[in-house]
């Protein structure tokens, strides 16, 4: 029987939706990109190489902490001041203290997020807890440092903003790669 | 047949919602971000509307007049370049009419600064959390419709499936910040009467604001899909003056004082067991069912479990701790020790469930504190 | 347009493993259409059960888990089950028939794509006997929903998937192979019917975007039994990722549901209308670009997930535009109506509601392009009824209007004009009664995907209810219809309607078994 198409046309199909299925998980480094571009989600990037940017500016930016534990993860988890005030530019230190109250060693990971999310860009940990996965003996505590500053160029309409931590419980997959 | 159609009909007229005012549209709402998105929203209904009324009325006056059997001949015409650019213009022009004030309001929404208050809503499957940022105080707000209600054993209130225990207090005037995440899924904060509408989202934070005029009782629901109960965990805001609302901080905190000094108090195995019963309608009853026979694969039954029947220390520590990895919370974060004494107690003493214990606030308190 | 030769080839095989091994592509037409058929029944099963148990406050019928398991698989059935399917079922059928080719031009592989189908909807449907249940977050079933909090039957879920995925992909490149290689001698693309045109167009949608589903239910897969966490905000993942993946999907999609129907819209009412189509080319046009702008503006759907400023007033102003081309295709048919020579049978009266209950869906999906209105309208009853506007008395009326066109020149038998009208006015009035009320329970406040609600939505609720039952029921009739005028309807002409036109016409009534052996040859214009 006589063909009756070209096989361009269906292979060159067939690439197509292969392609399009590498796109589908190329959206996630993709997504990933863009939100560091953009601020997306309040994201914040990884841990910050370099000197403080410094600032003449006499601006005063409020930041909150926020401490969550998902899933009801039964842990004492708080930050030692709820409000800092700071300079732009001003390196700041403060801690979270993390206290395992289950009776078993708990691996867990505190991701954090931003809000105003713009404002993620500007915040720049040179030390976080949020590096490393953090395991905890059972009914250990410990105090986690977090140093920070901003970036002067600070967009000027925040005045204030607020860096949460939730707390997810890894022990079972404990495969989480340090952010 | 004739008892169906009325049935039909009774329930028509004396449907339970004729009690309550029928509502056609989107609320005006009480701010003025939700008094310009119902401008918006009027707007666009009006320019729709017009649209409408010409599109049908060309297409009407067509099949009115244009029919075969009223001898209509058929033109050939087929197109034309002028009109088609004209019908494409013109719809481009409206949509940029409507895109402005969209903006605006779009930009004005998105302005948190320079708040007063801050609070920060966490979505748990399925009640909400607030707290109150920097004043050190946060409540858990679980629907207070009754299941008698809900399985229509009573008569249905008016704000049924509206109304929680603790409902959100906040004061007026004043820019409120809100902070959204999640302990578990997805859920959403919305009341109509701010409009405001955002996701909370596990591991990340979301914000909006709101500054209400007028004092009032504003209720709305989660609107994101967050498993069984995403019906059953409604919002409640009560919007006071700036003195109700100090006044309700202080006594708050009061509260709080009064109920660590009741842990020490001697409590009868009868309050136990009547506190236990209302503790356990709310926040057990869901899962593990009001007759103690939770459900076959999911939650485990409480009547006759070993639990409830063995030891009392191992049955504080899964109250207390939880079994997160079955979806069972650690109610040792959300409930007080008067409270998990006497949810340990009426589970204990309930169905066929006779161990006769007692479990003191006190003896609570003790593995409470040694954690 | 030449005379149509009919070299008799041998018949269809006997029995029924006729329908088993068949690669004709009639046969496979019908087998689709039968098979959404069915789907669509199954699917208004559970709709019926979810409007019972909203017929009133208060929970009666059903617990909440299952009535969220009945919620999602009426989606996921009507989407992929019954309005997918019965478009390809159309292609199958329609498309050689329009550009003058024998059969599909891989006509194994069609029957491949096909046969996929029922297995798949096995699978899916068996969920609902499993052990806690059948998915139950909802068909657009987000993340961690849909993955860390899941039932275990979401493993079967994620394979249903894939394998519908891969019956629409091997659907949409035996379409466009076909058109692109099988059109009759002297047919440019400009002179394909614009039922073929939007098929095609479809074709490639389903091509871009069916591997992105893939993708997407590949990635919950991994996360939930591999432990990677694309999905998972502790391992460095984001459930908002999830929305975005699956959107980028799902807007496209959308519009694979619609464009077919478009393409039927625009065969009748030139017919009915005894009227050249007004704006050929700007309907082509149009409908490309509709296609092209359904991937930038898949975010509309997630404005409150707390997207930056840009990214809401991006997305708004690509949804809004979008407006634009979905405008010019309403008018150029009320332009096609206008001075024509009308006459209102069933097609016709299906296709007009098309075109004005379907513009009442698009209006209302304009009114959900303003970002800040959005705030208000997002996941409460105004959108289920904004897309029950676009999908029902949209894609499904159109469906319904291509069967009645079509039928006669399928089966050879007249079906019966007065039943014909009967199911469209009840089906009219059924629809509207339905999902009309929605729009008012949605503006006072009522959530989607709730099972029992406060009191102010009960009256609304018990309309809709009504309406639910009225337009369930009406499609018995349907059925009742189809059988009558297969088994026993009056003979159908050469030339059913006297406006038609087109190469599906020039063939003799009942279609042979096999049509086109030797290609006709299409004239100078």
């Amino acid at each position: 029987m006589k063909r009756w198409f070209n096989l361009t046309t269906p292979s060159g199909l067939i690439c197509a939706v292969c392609v399009m299925f590498a796109f589908g998980f190329m959206l996630v480094p993709l997504y990933d990109v863009f939100c560091e571009v953009t601020g997306l989600n309040g994201k914040t990037k990884g841990q910050y190489q370099g000197d403080v940017i410094s600032s003449n500016s006499e601006r005063m930016i409020t930041i909150q902490f926020v401490a969550n534990r998902n899933a009801n993860l039964p842990w004492d988890f708080s930050p030692q001041q709820e409000e800092i005030a700071l300079k732009l530019g001003e390196r700041k230190q403060t801690s979270f203290e993390i206290k395992n109250t289950y009776d078993r060693a708990v691996i867990a990971q505190a991701i954090p997020s931003v809000s105003p999310a713009v404002a993620a860009d500007y915040l720049n940990k040179v030390e976080c807890f949020c590096f490393q996965k953090q395991p905890l003996e059972a009914s250990e505590s410990k105090q986690f440092p977090l140093v920070f500053f901003l970036d002067p160029a600070l967009p000027e309409h925040i005045t204030k903003l607020t860096l949460s931590y939730t707390l997810f419980d890894i022990s079972e997959t404990a495969t989480a790669s340090a952010r | 047949m004739r008892q169906l159609l009325q049935l039909i009909c009774s329930a028509l007229v004396l449907s339970p919602g004729t009690s309550v005012a029928l509502e056609f549209n989107m609320p005006a709402g009480v701010t003025q971000t939700s008094q310009s998105i119902y401008g918006l929203h009027m707007t666009i209904f009006y320019i729709c509307l017009v649209i409408a009324i010409v599109v049908f009325g060309v297409m009407f006056w067509s099949i009115f007049h244009h029919r075969k059997s009223k001898g209509a001949k058929a033109s050939q015409f087929h197109g034309s370049v002028l009109v088609e650019i004209i019908w494409t213009i013109i719809p481009i022009v409206i949509l940029v009419a409507m895109a402005v004030p969209a903006t605006k309001t779009l930009v004005d929404m998105y302005d948190t600064s320079e708040s007063d208050i801050d609070i920060q809503v966490t979505g748990h499957q399925w009640k909400w959390h607030y707290k109150y940022i920097g004043e050190d105080l946060g409540f858990f707000s679980i629907l207070a419709t009754s299941k008698e209600e809900i399985e229509n054993r009573k008569k249905k209130n008016p704000n049924y499936l509206l109304e929680v225990d603790n409902p959100l207090v906040v004061p007026i005037n004043k820019k409120i910040r809100f902070l959204f995440t999640s302990n578990d899924v997805i859920h959403a904060w919305w009341v109509p009467d701010l409009a405001i509408k955002k996701d909370a989202v596990p591991g990340f934070i979301n914000e909006s604001w709101t500054r209400i005029d007028k004092p009032g009782t504003y209720r709305g629901q989660c609107a994101e899909l967050c498993g069984m109960h995403h019906a059953f965990m409604p919002i409640e805001v009560k919007a006071v003056s700036e003195d109700d609302y100090a006044l309700w901080l202080d006594e708050q905190k009061a509260l709080k004082q009064a109920e660590a000094a009741s842990t020490e108090l001697e409590w009868s195995q009868e309050q136990l067991m009547t506190a236990g019963a209302k503790i356990y309608e709310k926040n057990c009853a869901v899962c593990h069912q009001a007759d103690g026979s939770g459900i076959p694969q999911a939650f485990p039954a409480l009547n006759g479990s070993p639990i409830a029947l063995g030891p009392k220390a191992d049955h504080m520590a899964i109250v207390i701790q939880g079994r997160l990895e079955k979806g069972m919370p650690a109610f040792g974060e959300q409930l007080s020790a008067v409270d998990i004494a006497a949810v340990i107690t009426y589970e204990r003493n309930s169905w066929d469930n006779k161990t006769g214990d007692k479990v003191t606030p006190a003896e609570v308190q003790a593995v409470m504190e040694k954690q | 347009m030449s005379e149509h030769m009919d070299t008799a080839h041998h018949g269809p095989a006997k029995g029924w493993t006729r329908w088993i091994l068949t690669t004709n592509h009639k046969d496979i037409g019908t087998l689709y259409l039968v098979f959404s058929l069915i789907m669509l029944f199954v699917g208004g099963s559970m709709a019926f059960v979810i409007r019972a148990e909203l017929f009133q406050p208060g929970l009666q019928l059903v617990v909440p888990e299952f009535f969220n398991q009945m919620t999602t698989m009426h989606g996921l059935i009507m989407v992929f089950g019954a309005v997918m399917p019965a478009f390809v079922g159309l292609a199958n059928w329609q498309v050689p028939l329009m550009i003058g080719a024998p059969d599909m031009a891989l006509p194994r592989l069609n029957n491949w794509s096909f046969w996929i189908l029922p297995f798949a909807f096995a699978m899916l449907l068996s969920t609902l006997f499993m052990a806690g249940g059948a998915p139950d977050f909802g068909w657009t079933f987000y993340a961690p929903l849909s993955t860390t909090y899941a039932p275990p039957s979401v493993t079967f879920f994620i394979f249903a998937i894939h394998m519908m995925g891969i019956s629409s992909i091997m659907g949409a490149i035996n379409i466009i192979v076909t058109i692109f290689n099988m059109r009759a001698p002297g047919m440019k693309m400009m002179d394909l019917p614009l039922f073929v045109w939007t098929w095609l167009i479809t074709a490639f949608l389903l091509i871009a975007v069916m591997p992105v589903l893939a993708a997407v239910v590949t990635m919950m897969l991994m996360d939930v039994h591999f432990g990677t966490s694309f999905f998972n905000a502790a391992g460095g993942g984001d459930p908002v990722l999830f929305q975005h993946v699956f959107w980028f999907f799902a807007h496209p999609e959308v519009y694979i549901m619609v464009l077919p129907a478009f393409g039927v819209v625009s065969q009748i009412v030139p017919t009915f209308s005894r009227k050249p189509l007004f704006g050929y080319h700007s309907m082509v046009y149009a409908t490309a670009a509709i296609a092209v702008m359904s991937f930038i503006v898949w975010a509309h759907h997630m404005f409150t997930v707390g997207m930056p400023l840009t990214g809401e007033l991006f997305f708004m102003y690509t949804t809004m535009l979008i407006a634009v081309p979905t405008g010019v295709k309403v008018f150029n048919w009320v332009s096609t109506m206008f001075k024509g020579s009308m006459t209102f049978e069933t097609p016709m009266l299906f296709a007009i509601a098309f075109i004005v209950l379907f513009t009442i869906g698009g209006l209302s999906g304009l009114m959900l392009a303003i970002a800040p209105a959005d705030f208000q309208y997002h996941d409460t009853y105004f959108v289920v009824a904004h897309f029950h506007y676009v999908l029902v008395p949209g894609s499904v009326f159109g469906i319904i209007a291509g069967v009645y066109y079509w039928l006669p020149k399928w089966c050879g038998k007249m079906y019966n004009e007065k039943l014909g009208q009967l199911h469209f006015w009840l089906s009219f009035i059924g629809v509207n009664l339905t999902f009309f009320p929605m729009h008012f329970v949605g503006l006072a406040g009522m959530p989607r995907r709730i099972p029992d609600y406060a009191l102010q939505f009960a009256d609304f609720n018990m309309i809709t209810s009504l309406g639910a039952f009225l337009f369930g029921t009406t499609q018995l009739l349907f059925v009742y219809i189809i059988i009558k005028t297969v088994r026993s309807g009056k003979a159908a002409e050469q030339l059913p309607w006297d406006g038609a036109k087109g190469l599906e016409w020039s063939v003799p009534t009942p279609a042979p078994y096999h049509t086109f052996s030797t290609p006709p040859v299409v004239g100078e214009k």
